[in-house]
Order: structure tokens, then C-alpha cells, then sequence
């Protein structure tokens, strides 16, 4: 154990004491217990940062299953530190905001702490692990965390829809990274991402490089609701704000993007994992952009707006995964800004959507609804709140002075970065993927101002609005406000963030000298492209937004039937509906036709066992003489029991069961087994009693089971098992693998006192054996005399009634 | 001897099977007994048969037969008359209450 390990186990042994807090401690809102938890973390994590800033890892193991290589290794490098400030830093702010944002009386605090701290723990697990199975836990940790968060209020149904959605979309992912890791151990023979890394080169050429990067991008996309897997994040929007604050939109949608820059050593330098990785970024910025323009709710807004920025950090990351496979210092430099920017705009990102997100759950909180339908002029009313939306829209439009503009200056740089370069052929693509850029970051723009003019201007219409609005509680508005003043104090000072965060990060995405150089971020470049590219974006995006009105019609024009989330549930609603008809073929509700389906796969496993493996002869059998009557008796007894199958008449048959078993005793007999045969002669004799009794009680047999019409299907199973135990008992008779320990027991008279081994060994050797077969005696006695004087009682209930 | 008791063996088995395949309470009930009788007689071979004397002591012989397995089976026995007893008063029961021995009109509701 380590410090670091406590960091990432302290969350989930903290969620074990929540009910308790919950259950006990009711007056005071959970929340102010869980609140220390992150501010400590981020305490910790905040020590180590001049360390690793320069320059320096940590790296501690606790061994799980080393003969696997599978061990709880943990690892701390730039780019896992800042990703668990993120996790620390705005965990704290959101536990803040929900103590105002759910009610103490009416919410289950203890479920939604729970699950919460969970997620911290399994976030802080995913960023800081170094061996990839532990990595892969943690991983669907988040996804799991994340459904029951979304289904957090699981009354309602879109609620539960939209978790078991995200679920599926992001655990399948999971598989997928699953997979890829797999194929990863096969190809390195190691677990840890920084042994796989060290040995990128050689991996290059391995035949499986190219399957293993697809299926940990698939896994990354899921994760981070790229094209075409972004449909599960607007539905996750059913979870209470603060989780949509910090799960979907500042943390675990980047754990995605958090793989992807993790894996750029090992994949990045590779026309495919360029291609790859910036074509889906730029489809994913570009189609969340244009649907977060349509949309209503505020929420799905900027979900949408989420799926478009975290497309944004993926082409980044994509583009400047180039970095690696040029040589040239100069070209170099050029995409390692583009990492940078990345690295960058992730920050920037977390603060002002999560302030974002914030604003919007106070909006939601103190007027009853989130539909820019029937908001509007509450600039008035809620003057803290426009403010806060101001800075977080004005901030992710791209607008000076707010770290927004300085991340996508440094994005359109590297878009147009691309235009110059030889490698891969990406300046064949020439001006499309600026181009592409460019006009995503026009309806950035537009949709930011529908954020803010569409909430807080326009007409007040109370009448609409479930509540009547007025400002949040100061508490409500702390967390946001702080985030707020990040995206301000960012662009002043984007140098000593730059210093402390980026460097580190940007040198652990970009090993060896690629990632060695200093940055200096600056808000004026002079008059250049980028400049312009900002300014064209400024004034069309006005033009757009003011006439928003008359074009926002062409959405309407795109059919919904073509829709991926009507592909979804379309898909869902057949896979069920092929499951529900398949189960119903074999699901009968008879028990007969379950045991057949048992002693059918029984016969077919253990049989095909039986034939296929070499192990098993029947030439060791050691046969002893035989008699004729020992046959006569063996034909007797198989005549008994086929007479007990065939027979038609109760009375045949029990006669028939009566001899078979008085047979058995017999052979007992002849197998030099006494005191069997005296039991098995009394036990049988009341058996047949028994029967008899039931003779009078029970029903004639069925005409059609009996000799006159044979079950085949029943009788072919049968025959099987027949088959089956003959061949295993002569199988065994050949395969005696340890000696008899009965030799023991010859020492019956010295030890127990009886010249009867078989006593003995009841009475004495196995005495708690015989004690325990007498109490199930005794409990099937007492179930026999209670079912018979149990009806008796009935009877009599009935006769006086 | 220990191949004609196998075979024996299996035969009991596969009627036992069969009647426990069946759709009468009573049957099936035959069937657990002989299913029983087929596993006593088991795990009696597999304990290998006739080399020796009963397993009593002061006879004087040479070698005595398995006593383990004998013991084993007269437990099994003992507990296979007790869960036969009990089954039977459950068929019984069964159909005093529902007034047939039919296992597929015993399955409950149709919705089920």
C-alpha cells in the first residue's frame, strides 16, 4: 500500500460509512460528509504536482494475481495528475453544488453518495492504473457507476431508458477495449501500458497492431460519445445535474479521450491511428454541433455541445499524434501545439461546462423547467446566474477574454497545420479539415448565444414557468462561480497553468524528445489567420443567430426513421422481441422437458468425453468368475425392471418393483454384503406396503405411457443415460487411480470394538454420518404424519364449518 | 461378473430414467426407487466384487470384501426408504388436492 493506492481505494472504503451517515447523522445533509473526501484528494494530488512537473513518475504495485502479471499497479505522470484534479477538483465543487441542489428529506442521499464516490474511486482507478486488466476494471467500473447515477431516479422511465442505453453503448465499448488489451498482452507479453509502450516499435510490425488499435478505439470512442456512439450521452441527461456536471461532461466522457492520449505513444506516428482518430473527431465535433443547435432543452443543448467539444480534443489528439512520425524539429513543434491544444481545451473544457451545467441545474432548479421554449428574460431575476452563463457560453463560443478563445485559436493553428505537411497525405485533404473546423466552430458560436439570449433575454413569460423564479441560494452558486473565475483567471494567467499542467501532460503523451519544449500560450499573435478565422466566426455566427428563426426549419427536413437512435431502439426493441420468441420455444414450464434438455447436454458432454479423450480404457478390467445363477439372477432383475417400465396395470408394476428389489438383496447376498441384504429385505418389504397403500389412492395409469404406446423421445434420452452410466462403470473399472484405504478399517475390533467393519464404520468411524441420516429419517417422518393429519384437520375444519 | 453387473446397471438406470420422463406422479415415484436400487448396485461394483469374505471379523480369512462401500450403501438406503415414504405421501396428497396425478395439469396457472 502506498499513498497512491489510498487516493484511488479511499473513495470506495468512504462510500461503505455513507448509509451509516445517512442513517444516523439524518439532520445534517450527507453531502457535508462526503465534501472532505475530494478536497483531501485534491490536497494530495496538489503536493505532488511540482514533482511531476518536472519531470518526475511515481510508480507503486500491490500484486493481485502475479502469476497472471496481473497487479494493482498504480502510476502518476503528468497527464493521469491533472486528469485526477480534474476528478478531485470539480468532484468537490459538484458535491457542494448537490447539497443544495437535492433535498435532504425527499432525495436517497445515501444511494446517490454512494454511487457517486464509487465513481470517484473507479475514475481515479482508470487514470492512474498502469496494468491494463486493472485499467480494464476500473474502466467498466465508470460505466457501471454511471448507470445507476443516470437511473438515479429510477421512477422514471426515461430515466431508466437512458441508463440501460448508456449502459449498453458503453460497456459493449468496454468489451471491445477488452479485447484490444487482450490482443495487446498477446503481442507484448506484458499488462503494463508503459512495458507495451516501450516496446512500440517492434509492435508496429505485428500483425495484430492494427486489430488491437481499432478495438481499444472502439472501447474510447463508446466512452467518449463520438460518431456513432454519442447517442447514449444526450439520454444520460435524465441524471440529476450535478452528475451530468461531472460525469458527462467534465470527467468520464473524457476518459475516452484520456485512453486515446495514453495509447498515443505506442499507436500515434501511424497513418491509420491519424485518420482514424481525426476524421471521427471533426464528423463528432461537427454533428454535435449542428444538433445541439436544434435542441430545446437546455440540457440536451449542451449535451450535444459536450459531444462536439470532446470531437474537437479527439482531432486534436489525432492530428497531433503526427508529431511522432515526423522527424523534422520544426514540424515537430507544429503538432505538438496540437496536443497541447488539446491538453488544453480539455481543461478548459471541465470549467466552463461544468459551470455551464451548473447554471442550467439552477435555472432548472428555481423555475421547474429547462425548455428555452418557455424561458427567457431572466437576466433580471437572475443576474448571478446570466453572468455565470455568460462567461461558461462566451467561453466555449470562443470569445475573448475566456480560455475558450485561447484553446480554439490553438486548434484552428493546428488545422491549419495540416496543410503544409507531406506525411500520410494529409495535405491532400488540403483546406477540408480547417474548413470543417472552422464552420463547426460557427455553430459553436450560434449555439452558445441560443444558450444565453434564448434563457435570459427575449420576453418573461412567468406563466409558463412551473415555480416562480428568483436567484439560487449563495450556496448554489459557489461551485459554479469558482469554475467561473478558472475560465477568467485561465486566459490571464494561461502560462502558469501551461508551466505546471500542460508540460507535464503534453510530455507524457509524447515520449522522448517530441514532448521536451516549453510553451508559451499568448492571447495576441498579431494579425494572422487565426485572428481572422475567430472574427469570420464572431460575424457569422451573429448573422446565423439573428436570423435563427427562419432557417431553423431545415431540421425539421431530416426524417427521424433514418435517426442512429431510432436504429437503437428499433434495434433493441427486435433483439427482444427474437430473445422473447427463442426462449418461449424451449421454455415449455414442464420439469420433464427441462430434465431432458439436462440429460440431453449430459449425455452429449460427458459421452463425447467419454469417446474423445484417450485416458479412458476398457481393457483393465479385472473380471471375476461368474455363475450361471449370478446371470440368471442379472436377467431377472433387468426382466423386473422392464416389466416396472412397460407395465400398464399399478398392480403389475408393483409387483414387478417389489421382485427387483428383493433381487437386489439377493445380489447383495452374493456380493458378501449381509448386513445390506437384511436391511435392503425389511426396507423393501415396507416399500411394497407402501404401495400398496397408495394402490388404493392414487389413480390408474395413463393408457397412452404404458408397453402399448412407448415414449420415443423419452426413451431415446433414456437409453443415452443407460449407455452412458454402463460405459462410465466399466471405464472406472479400468482406471483405479489410488489404492483402497479400507485396510484401515480391518482394525475395526481394536479401534470400535466390533467384529462388523460395516458397524463399525456407521456406528463409529462415520458416527455423525448415521446421526444425520436418522434426522432425515426423523424429517421425513414428521413430513409424512404432518401432510396426512394436516388433511385430517382440514377435513374436520370443513365438516363443522 | 463386473461387465454383466454394469450392463445391469445401465438397464436400471435407463428405466429409471424413462419412468421419471413420465407424466404420472406414481411412475415417477417407481422411478426414484430404481434409480436408488441402480446406484447401490454401483457403487457396490465399483468397490469390486467377490475378492474376500464378508466383512466380519474373526472368520479367519485371508481377505475381507470393501466394507466402506457397504457402509455407504446401507446409509443410502435408509435415506432413499425415507424420501420414497415422503414422496409417496406427497403424490398422494397431491392428488387428494387437485384430484389428478397428471404432471401437465399440475403446472399452475397458464400465464405463468
Amino acid at each position: 500500500m502506498s499513498w497512491l493506492h489510498s487516493v484511488v481505494l479511499l473513495p470506495f472504503l468512504y462510500a461503505l460509512m455513507i448509509p451509516f451517515l445517512y442513517r444516523y447523522v439524518s439532520r445534517i445533509h450527507t453531502g457535508w460528509f462526503v465534501l472532505p473526501l475530494p478536497l483531501i484528494l485534491f490536497v494530495v494530488l496538489g503536493s505532488w504536482l511540482v514533482d511531476i512537473s518536472e519531470g518526475e513518475t511515481m510508480l507503486y504495485t500491490l500484486s493481485w494475481i502475479p502469476s497472471y502479471g496481473i497487479n494493482l499497479s498504480f502510476y502518476v505522470d503528468g497527464l493521469s495528475l491533472v486528469f485526477g484534479f480534474l476528478i478531485s477538483g470539480i468532484g468537490a465543487l459538484v458535491v457542494l453544488y448537490s447539497i443544495f441542489y437535492l433535498s435532504k428529506t425527499r432525495e436517497l442521499l445515501h444511494n446517490f453518495y454512494v454511487y457517486m464516490l464509487l465513481f470517484m474511486g473507479a475514475m481515479l482507478g482508470v487514470v492512474f492504473s498502469d496494468n491494463l486488466i486493472g485499467f480494464y476494471l476500473f474502466w467498466e467500473l465508470t460505466s457501471i457507476s454511471s448507470f445507476l447515477l443516470i437511473a438515479f431516479w429510477y421512477q422514471r422511465k426515461k430515466s431508466r431508458n437512458g441508463a440501460q442505453k448508456a449502459m449498453l453503448i458503453t460497456v459493449s465499448g468496454g468489451f471491445s477495449m477488452l479485447a484490444g488489451i487482450v490482443l495487446l498482452h498477446s503481442m507484448a507479453g506484458t499488462y503494463s501500458i508503459r512495458g507495451i509502450i516501450s516496446q512500440a516499435g517492434e509492435l508496429q510490425e505485428h500483425s495484430l497492431f492494427l486489430p488491437a488499435m481499432i478495438f481499444v478505439l472502439i472501447g474510447a470512442f463508446a466512452k467518449s460519445a463520438q460518431f456513432p456512439f454519442h447517442i447514449w450521452l444526450p439520454d444520460a441527461m435524465e441524471a440529476p445535474t450535478p452528475i451530468s456536471a461531472y460525469l458527462h461532461s467534465a470527467t468520464m466522457v473524457k476518459a475516452g479521450i484520456y485512453a486515446i492520449a495514453r495509447f498515443t505513444p505506442l499507436f500515434g506516428g501511424t497513418g491509420e491511428w491519424f485518420w482514424i482518430i481525426t476524421s471521427v473527431g471533426l464528423v463528432t465535433l461537427f454533428w454535435g454541433a449542428v444538433n445541439a443547435m436544434k435542441q430545446t432543452d437546455l440540457k440536451a443543448l449542451l449535451a450535444f455541445s459536450t459531444i462536439s467539444q470532446l470531437g474537437l480534443i479527439t482531432s486534436l489528439l489525432g492530428i497531433g499524434s503526427l508529431a511522432l512520425a515526423v522527424t523534422e524539429e520544426a514540424e515537430t513543434a507544429l503538432y505538438t501545439t496540437a496536443v497541447l491544444a488539446a491538453v488544453f481545451h480539455l481543461v478548459n473544457h471541465s470549467t466552463f461546462k461544468g459551470c455551464l451545467f451548473m447554471v442550467i441545474g439552477i435555472i432548472d432548479h428555481e423555475t421547474g423547467t429547462r425548455d428555452t421554449r418557455k424561458l427567457g428574460g431572466l437576466m433580471s431575476l437572475m443576474p448571478i446566474s446570466f453572468t455565470l452563463t455568460l462567461i461558461g457560453s462566451l467561453s466555449m463560443a470562443g470569445v475573448p477574454p475566456f480560455n475558450g478563445f485561447l484553446s480554439k485559436e490553438l486548434f484552428f493553428t493546428s488545422s491549419l497545420s495540416l496543410e503544409e505537411t507531406g506525411i500520410f497525405s494529409a495535405g491532400a485533404a488540403g483546406l477540408l479539415i480547417p474548413a470543417v473546423a472552422w464552420v463547426a466552430s460557427i455553430f459553436t458560436f450560434v449555439y452558445s448565444m441560443i444558450l444565453i439570449f434564448h434563457t435570459f433575454r427575449g420576453k418573461y413569460r412567468p406563466r409558463r414557468l412551473e415555480k416562480k423564479p428568483k436567484e439560487a441560494p449563495p450556496g448554489m452558486l459557489i461551485s459554479p462561480a469558482v469554475l467561473a473565475a478558472f475560465v477568467i483567471g485561465i486566459f490571464f494567467a494561461p502560462n502558469v497553468l501551461a508551466h505546471y499542467v500542460l508540460e507535464p501532460m503534453v510530455a507524457s503523451i509524447l515520449p522522448g524528445d517530441a514532448g521536451d519544449f516549453s510553451i508559451h500560450i499568448e492571447a495576441w499573435h498579431g494579425f494572422n489567420k487565426e485572428l481572422f478565422m475567430t472574427l469570420g466566426v464572431i460575424v457569422l455566427g451573429s448573422i446565423l443567430f439573428l436570423t435563427w428563426k427562419r432557417w431553423k426549419g431545415i431540421f425539421t427536413l431530416f426524417p427521424q426513421v433514418y435517426t442512429l437512435n431510432n436504429a437503437y431502439s428499433s434495434g433493441i426493441l427486435k433483439a427482444e422481441q427474437a430473445a422473447y420468441s427463442f426462449t418461449n420455444i424451449y421454455m415449455s414450464g414442464l420439469t420433464r422437458d427441462y430434465i431432458q434438455y439436462i440429460l440431453g447436454i449430459l449425455i452429449i458432454l460427458a459421452g463425447g468425453m467419454l469417446l474423445f479423450s484417450e485416458g479412458i480404457s476398457f481393457r483393465r478390467i479385472d473380471v471375476s468368475t461368474i455363475e450361471v445363477y449370478e446371470v440368471l439372477l442379472a436377467v431377472g432383475l433387468v426382466a423386473g425392471a422392464l416389466t416396472v417400465m412397460l407395465a400398464s396395470k399399478r398392480l403389475t408394476a408393483i409387483i414387478a418393483i417389489g421382485a427387483v428389489g428383493y433381487l437386489v438383496a439377493l445380489f447383495f447376498v452374493i456380493f458378501r454384503a449381509p448386513d445390506l441384504a437384511l436391511t435392503q429385505l425389511v426396507v423393501e418389504t415396507v416399500s411394497v406396503a407402501l404401495y400398496l397403500l397408495c394402490l388404493r389412492f392414487l389413480p390408474e395409469f395413463r393408457f397412452r405411457e404404458t408397453a402399448r404406446r412407448v415414449q420415443i423421445p423419452n426413451l431415446i434420452i433414456s437409453l443415452g443415460v443407460g449407455v452412458l452410466i454402463t460405459s462410465f462403470t466399466l471405464a472406472a473399472q479400468g482406471n483405479k487411480l489410488f489404492p483402497s484405504i479400507s485396510v484401515y478399517f480391518e482394525d475395526s475390533y481394536e479401534l470400535a470394538g466390533s467384529r462388523n467393519m460395516v458397524n463399525a464404520i456407521l456406528a463409529d468411524f462415520r458416527g455423525f454420518d448415521t446421526l444425520l441420516e436418522i434426522m432425515v429419517l426423523c424429517i421425513a417422518g414428521l413430513g409424512v404424519y404432518s401432510l396426512i393429519s394436516l388433511r385430517m384437520k382440514e377435513k374436520r375444519d370443513d365438516h363443522e364449518n | 461378473m463386473e461387465i454383466l453387473m454394469s450392463i445391469t446397471v445401465g438397464v436400471l438406470f435407463m428405466v429409471a430414467t424413462y419412468l421419471m420422463l413420465s407424466r404420472s406422479i406414481f411412475r415417477i415415484v417407481m422411478g426414484l426407487v430404481i434409480i436408488s436400487h441402480g446406484a447401490h448396485l454401483l457403487i457396490l461394483t465399483m468397490g469390486g466384487l467377490q475378492n474376500g469374505m464378508p466383512p466380519l471379523l474373526g472368520q479367519e480369512a485371508a481377505n475381507y470384501t470393501d466394507p466402506l462401500p457397504q457402509a455407504l450403501i446401507l446409509t443410502a438406503i435408509v435415506i432413499s426408504f425415507g424420501l420414497t415414504a415422503f414422496v409417496l405421501v406427497l403424490a398422494y396428497r397431491t392428488y387428494d388436492a387437485h384430484k389428478t396425478d397428471d404432471l401437465d395439469q399440475l403446472r399452475g396457472t397458464s400465464d405463468e
